[in-house]
This record gives C-alpha cells, structure tokens and sequence, in this order.
C-alpha cells in the first residue's frame, strides 16, 4: 500500500523535477539506464540522500570530539572520575580554629592549671571560639572575653538526654543567676581544686 | 517548623525536585508513548491507526525537544550542564541522559521523520517561495532524488528505523524510571517496576495525547473523524492501560502485603498529604474512570457521537492520572523522611524559576513547537491539505 | 579517657610542622601530607555525647555553612519503654543551641550527633552524572563545587540526609571531615571542639590510631547498616532504636 502511494507521488514529482533541473535530468536518465548496469552502483546513487545526513552527523560527532578534548579540564581522571585539583582547592581552605596544639604553644600555663582537672580534655577553642586569626598575630587580634553564665550551662545545663554520670546542675537553682566562675575556675572547675 | 510533621533530617525540609522534574517524565513519557503508537502502523502492520501516524511522529519530536527545558531550568548551573556530554559518569543512570537522549532525538526521530517525509520535503522545496523555500531546500540536504529505487530504499531504511525505535523509545523512558526506581536510599522510589510501570504509563500517556490531538486537530479543520482509526487507538490505549494498572496494583499490593520499615511512614502520607493527589485524582479519576469508559465501548455498542465523547474524556482524564502519577512519584517521594518519623510540605512557587507559570509555559510549549511543525509538515494523508497540492493530487 | 590524649600526641609533630602554612591556604600548605597513607573515618563515642552542639557551631564556623543547613547536626531520642520502632526525635535548629528540656523524662533520652559517613560504597557518588563527586584517595567524600551542576540527584540518593544544596553557590555541599584541616595534620573542627571526646576522628591506615584498640575492645555499628554503604563512621553504644 505504502509502496504504489510512493511510487505515485515519486513519479509524479520527478516529472517536474525532471524538468527544472539539469543534475536531476541526468539522475533521472541515469535510473531508465538501470535494467542494463550493475545495480550497486545504482544502490549507492540512489542512497546518496542518506550518506549526505550520515556526513552531517559524523561533522557533529567529530565537532564534538574537538570540543571535548578542549573541554575537558587537564586534571580529570588523574585519580578517578573527577578532577584530581578539586581536592587541593578543597584544601587549601583557610583554618578558623587554630587546634589546642597550637594554643599550648604559648599558653603552656592554662594547660599546667587544665591538665589534672575535670577539663583537661577540652580543648582551648570548644570555649573561646575559633581563634586561627589570634594564633597568627596575636597582638593585634584579642579572644573575646567570655561569660561563663552562658557558656557553662552550654555543657552543665541538666537534660534527660543526657548521660547520667556527666555533671549537670539546674541553673535557676544552682547558682541563682550569679556567674559560675563565681565559685568555679574554668581551667580547673572542682571547688577548691585549683588556682585560677 | 512551619509544614514539618514529626521528625525530618534537617537538610530534608526542603524539596530538591520541583514540579519541572515532574514534568520531565510526564513529557519524555508522551514521547515514548506517542512513538510507540506511531510504530503500531509501521511495524505491526495496524492499517486503521495510518491517520495518526505522521501526528504521533511530530508530537513526539515537538514534545521530546521540549524535555531537556525542565531539567535544565531546575540545574543550580546549567551552564554546565554540558559536563554531562565531556565527562558522563558511566555510574550514574542520569548521565546516561545525554546519550539516550541524543540517540533517540537524531538517530531514531528525527531519522524516521525525514524519511518519512522526504518526498514531501523534496516536493515543497520545489513548490513553495521565499522563507520556506529556503529551510525546505535545506531540509532536503540537496539531494533531489525521488526515483522509486531511493524511495524504497528510504522505506526500508524508516522501517529498520522504527524497529530500533521501539526499543530506544523503551530506554527513553525506561531510563527515566530506572532513575528514580535505582535509589535505594528512598522506598517510595527504589523498586524493580518503576522502569517498566514508567514505560506503560508513558504508552498509555502518549496514545491518549496522540487521539486527543487527533480528534481536536480533525475537528478544528473541518474534516470528519476516521472512526476506525479512533476506536483502534481506543482499544489499544484501553490493553495498555490495563497493564498498566496491572502493574500499579502490583507494586501496591507487594507494599502493603510486605509492609516493611518504610510502609507505615508510607502509608499515612497516601493517606493524608498525598490523599487527593493519589487516591482521588491519579486511581480513582485518572485510570479506574477512563478504564471503564473505554471499558463501555469494548462491551456496549454506542453511537459514534458517543464514542467520540467517551474518548475524548477518557483521553484527558488519562493525561490528568498520568501527570498525577508523575507528581505522586516526584513528589510524594521527596515529603516523607529517610527516618520514616515524619513529614514535609511542598510549597510550589508561582513565577519562580522552578514555579507553576514556567511548568505551564513548559507544557504549553510543546504545542506551540506541534502547530508549527504541523504547519511546515502538514501530517495529512487525505487531498488538499494546503501545501501540496501537485503532489497529492497524483493518487 | 586516654583516646584524645594519645590522639593529641599523634598529631603533635606534624601540626607543628604544618602550622606555618595553615593559614596560608596554600595547596603546598600540606607537603608532608601523602593521600594513598590515609584513610578517614570517624568514631563517634555516643554515651560521652551531651548534646552541647558544639561540634554543629565548630562546623559552622569553620566551614561557613549557611543558616537553616546542616553539614553535622544533633538529633536527641526519646524511647519508650517497649516501643524501640517508635521513638520521638527532635533536632531543633540542628541542636546548634542546645536542646530544650525534655518533654518525657521516663523511657530512654539520649543524643546522637550525624554527619556524613564518607561511605565507601557511597549512593550519593554513584549517581553524580558528572564526576562532582567522589571518594578521595584518602578516603573522603568530596564534592567539586567548580564541577558541581546542582542536578541533586546525590541529595536524593543520601540515605543519611547529610547533602543540602548551597543556596550562595547553588551546588551541592556536605561534610567535608574538615579535608582542608587533616591534611594539615589538625583534627576536624567537630573532633577539636568536642568537650566529652564523644567524636574522634579516626585513621583507618594509621596503625598507631587509637581507633583500631577501641574497634577492637567495642561492640560498634553503623547508620542503616542495610544499606550497605560501607560507612566510615563508627557509632559506639548505637541504640537500635536510631536510624
């Protein structure tokens, strides 16, 4: 069916073509001549339509191939699928918390007072903040000063969640509102268990 | 939490997907499906649905061209989104993207339609003037040749075309399910059957859209309806949906029955939040009333008026159930918590760049892409349809 | 507890010779820093946790996360008796102030931080489509935000929650396990800043690591171990009930 409906509207618009235009005069010739040749070589005329798309889209495979290797950035795949300077960009983030190993560099006497009390293990900067900037030029750039009426309470306010054995205190109760180096010494906090 | 119930992970309460990525199947899916009903005429021999061949090839182009916007409107970068071409990750079922997508636009499409009209092509670049002329003649290629041998050959070559097509038209939307259906981090989305209920919804959706179209387009130009090509389409929109159902109950049943750690989490979403989106308008509105109503023309004899109107319903109800069927799985994905302790809110924007009027614009758009390559191929087998006039007039 | 202690004496020497390209931000920053000696993990000691959210505001501060989005976080549970399938958990504001009272004080109330778990078989770089994200040599889930297109496929592919999209640079972000500080032989912000030891950045590669004494004398497990994601994050003392 879909063939005689081909053949129909071919025929017709060959006649027409036939006549307005020379190249396809001489294909149309060409194709009486057919019965006599060889007809691969008619196969291969008569498919030239589709070699003419097949070039086009080879031109985009191959101008996408150029644009690629320009694309790709140098470093990708160096150790996976990604780009191997990605980490060292990551890297080379800039540090806000110096790390008490640092801290201790020069306040070797906070870590005298914090060593053999409850707060021995936390580190400088869980309570003045980060302090990178204070660590690189430390005259210029001073900690806040901190209230332990805040602080404290952080850790030290009583909570069900919280494990049992770790000391907490109801606030309001505790210490009335007063701050809570009133009594204790942050680097030192059991009463009487050290100086400040 | 204003939207938030229970418990979500902090960085859940926000919604990573949009409705543009619930738009993107629900497109890509008329899309295969539309190719796929073109297909039954070509390859399976289906003389009654010849009418609607050429419009189910051309919606499926205007509609496949479409897809990318919404993906590429969602990317918090989409200047880059050609990393997906330079680098794809062969891990990844997304960046399989590109390459199916390219596949099935140039290698499969845009092939079969050249093909198909290139007579045409030849023929109006000959015919016309001015403007057309010009994207005729390049169109064309510069190759004229029409003889009977170059006809068959195109013939021959559309049909090996069509048969890669069918199952091309399978990975484009098969892929799209497997995306969703691969994470194994969500129960709503990680199951076996998403790729194959995706592919099946997506036929359903694409023969509705094309019969809708192809009623609407017939009427607005004053030709008179093929019945027999409408009420096979009908019927094979009527088996596909049933499997399709076949399938959604399926996956439903095996939850319910297996009910594992995420099913209560689950099942009270569908229950509240999804309630409308799921139960009412996908299940009840959108496939159990349009399966009946074709139901009704396989059983009972009705006046053509009738079935016309029975199909065109069932046509747009089925469209409705198929994009709610997209929401629910985009969406109802995306409100529950990966701790199955609770529950958020998707608040769609409106003239955001992810928000309702761009999903509108989306949607209207492939229309639009449609009408214009309706008028520059006209889809029309029958006489006088405008543009070639010499042509047609020869059988 | 002697681990941070002897964790501390690890890094001494190598923070003292790192320290004066710290802040430098240099790549060159770390020269005596090879990736293929390590490869980091976590271990998160839950029963030393109080819920302080330290580590929530350390990590905001060192890392510049923006408000409402969380690379750390703290949850707290609440389990009933018997009803170990239903707990009640809240994290207000990623337990970056602390937590309230407890609303119910019977049952079971304790704290579990999260982060992510630089999984080995990792979901979330398994679907980039592009190689943005990846596993380091040393170990490290990363994520390239000069290669990033912000598709949020790995968003959704984290089982953990533990990926947010950026809403300065809209692509993805999550915990980096502090990269730009280990190289440089410091501890993550969330390790340094932790008051209890609960979270102790681990070594898997370094045999002097205490992790290797602890994985060896504890009974640990993983988030969702169902997920087989080969997670890195160790959690001591796991209640069944956390997921």
């Amino acid at each position: 069916m879909r063939d005689t409906e081909h053949s129909g509207l071919g025929t017709a618009s060959c006649i027409q073509l036939t006549a307005t235009s020379e190249p396809e005069g001489g294909r149309a010739s060409l194709r009486r001549a057919r019965s006599s040749t060889g007809t691969t070589m008619h196969a291969f005329k008569d498919s030239g339509h589709l070699f003419r798309l097949a070039a086009v889209f080879v031109a985009g495979i191959l101008v996408f191939l150029v644009l690629r290797g320009f694309l790709v950035p140098k470093s990708f795949g160096q150790y996976g699928h990604y780009r191997g300077n990605a980490m060292a960009e990551i890297a080379a983030r800039p540090v806000n918390f110096a790390g008490h190993e640092t801290c201790e560099t020069c306040h070797a006497d906070v870590l005298d007072k914090k060593k053999d009390g409850k707060h021995a293990h936390v580190n400088c900067e869980a309570c003045h903040g980060p302090l990178a900037k204070h660590a690189d030029d430390p005259a210029s750039v001073q900690p806040p000063k901190l209230d332990t009426a805040v602080l404290c309470v952080r850790c030290h306010e009583a909570n069900a969640a919280k494990p049992k054995t770790f000391p907490q205190v109801a606030s309001a109760d505790h210490s009335t509102g007063l701050p809570c180096d009133t009594c204790h010494q942050p680097h030192s906090p059991v009463i009487g268990g050290g100086a400040k | 939490m204003p939207g938030v119930e229970g418990f979500m992970y902090p960085n859940e309460i926000e919604l990573q997907w949009s409705v543009l990525i619930v738009l993107y199947p629900f497109l890509t899916g008329l899309v295969a499906g539309a190719f796929i009903l073109a297909s039954l005429e070509r390859v399976f021999r289906v003389q009654a649905v010849k009418p609607t061949y050429r419009l189910a090839l051309l919606t499926a182009l205007s509609f496949l061209l479409v897809a990318p916007l919404p993906l590429q409107l969602h990317l918090g970068h989409p200047e880059r989104s050609f990393e997906m071409y330079l680098t794809p990750h062969r891990t990844s079922a997304m960046a399989m993207f590109g390459f199916v997508y390219v596949w099935y636009l140039m290698a499969v499409l845009v092939l079969e339609i050249w093909l198909d009209y290139r007579r045409d092509i030849v023929v109006l670049s000959e015919s016309t003037t001015g403007w057309r002329r010009w994207i005729y003649r390049m169109m064309t290629l510069g190759s004229h040749n029409l003889s009977e041998r170059a006809l068959a050959i195109d013939e021959r070559v559309g049909y090996l075309i069509t048969v890669i097509g069918i199952p091309s038209a399978f990975l484009l939307h098969g892929y799209v399910g497997f995306i969703f259906g691969s994470v194994k981090a969500n129960p709503w989305w990680s199951t076996p059957l998403m790729p194959v209920v995706f592919i099946f919804s997506a036929m359903v959706s694409g023969i509705a859209a094309v019969m809708v179209l192809y009623m609407l387009m017939t009427w607005s130009r004053g030709r008179s309806i093929d019945m027999r090509c409408v009420d096979t389409v009908a019927r094979y929109l009527f088996y596909t949906f049933i499997i399709d159902f076949s399938l959604e109950m399926l996956d439903l049943i095996h939850r319910i029955y297996e009910s594992d750690e995420s099913f209560r989490s689950l099942d009270f979403m569908v229950h509240t939040k999804l309630y409308l989106s799921h139960i009412v308008v996908q299940i009840v509105l959108g496939t159990v009333t349009p399966i009946a109503l074709l139901g009704l023309t396989q059983v009972v004899k009705l006046t053509e008026m009738a079935r016309k109107r029975i199909y065109a319903l069932a046509g747009c109800l089925t469209l409705i159930g198929i994009f709610a069927m997209r929401w629910n799985v985009v969406i109802g994905g995306q409100l529950f918590s990966k701790s199955f302790l609770g529950y958020t809110t998707y608040k769609m924007g409106l003239v955001t760049r992810e928000g309702l009027l761009v999903a509108i614009v989306l949607t209207v758009l492939p229309l639009v892409i449609l009408w214009v390559l309706v008028k520059l191929l006209p889809p029309w087998t029958e006489r006088n349809s405008g543009l070639l006039p010499d042509a047609r007039a020869a059988h | 507890m002697s681990i941070s202690r002897r964790h501390l004496l690890l890094l001494l020497p190598a923070a003292a010779v790192a320290w004066k390209h710290v802040l430098a931000g240099t790549p060159e920053s770390s020269p005596n820093y090879t990736m293929s000696q390590h490869w980091w993990g976590m271990l998160i000691d839950l029963p030393k946790c109080i819920g302080c959210g330290n580590c929530v505001r350390a990590c905001q501060a060192e890392n510049d996360v923006p408000d409402g989005y969380f690379r750390t976080w703290v949850e707290r549970y609440h389990v009933s008796d018997y009803d170990i399938e239903n707990p009640v958990v809240d994290s207000p504001d990623g337990g970056k102030k602390g937590f309230p009272p407890a609303k119910e004080e019977s049952g079971k109330n304790f704290f579990v931080p999260k982060l992510c778990n630089h999984c080995v078989e990792s979901p979330c770089t398994q679907v980039c489509p592009v190689g943005a994200t990846f596993v380091s040599p040393d170990g490290v889930v990363l994520v390239d935000k000069q290669y990033c297109l912000g598709c949020r496929y790995c968003v959704q592919a984290c089982p953990y929650g533990c990926r947010f999209i950026n809403p300065k640079t809209d692509t993805a972000e999550k915990c980096t396990l502090c990269y730009h500080r280990i190289t440089k032989g410091l501890t993550t912000a969330c390790c340094e800043n932790c008051p209890t030891g609960a979270r102790q950045l681990a070594d898997l590669k370094n045999p002097k690591d205490p992790i290797h004494e602890f994985l060896k004398t504890h009974s640990v497990q993983v988030l969702k171990p169902n997920m087989a994601t080969h997670a890195k994050v160790f959690y001591a003392g796991l209640d069944g009930s956390v997921r």
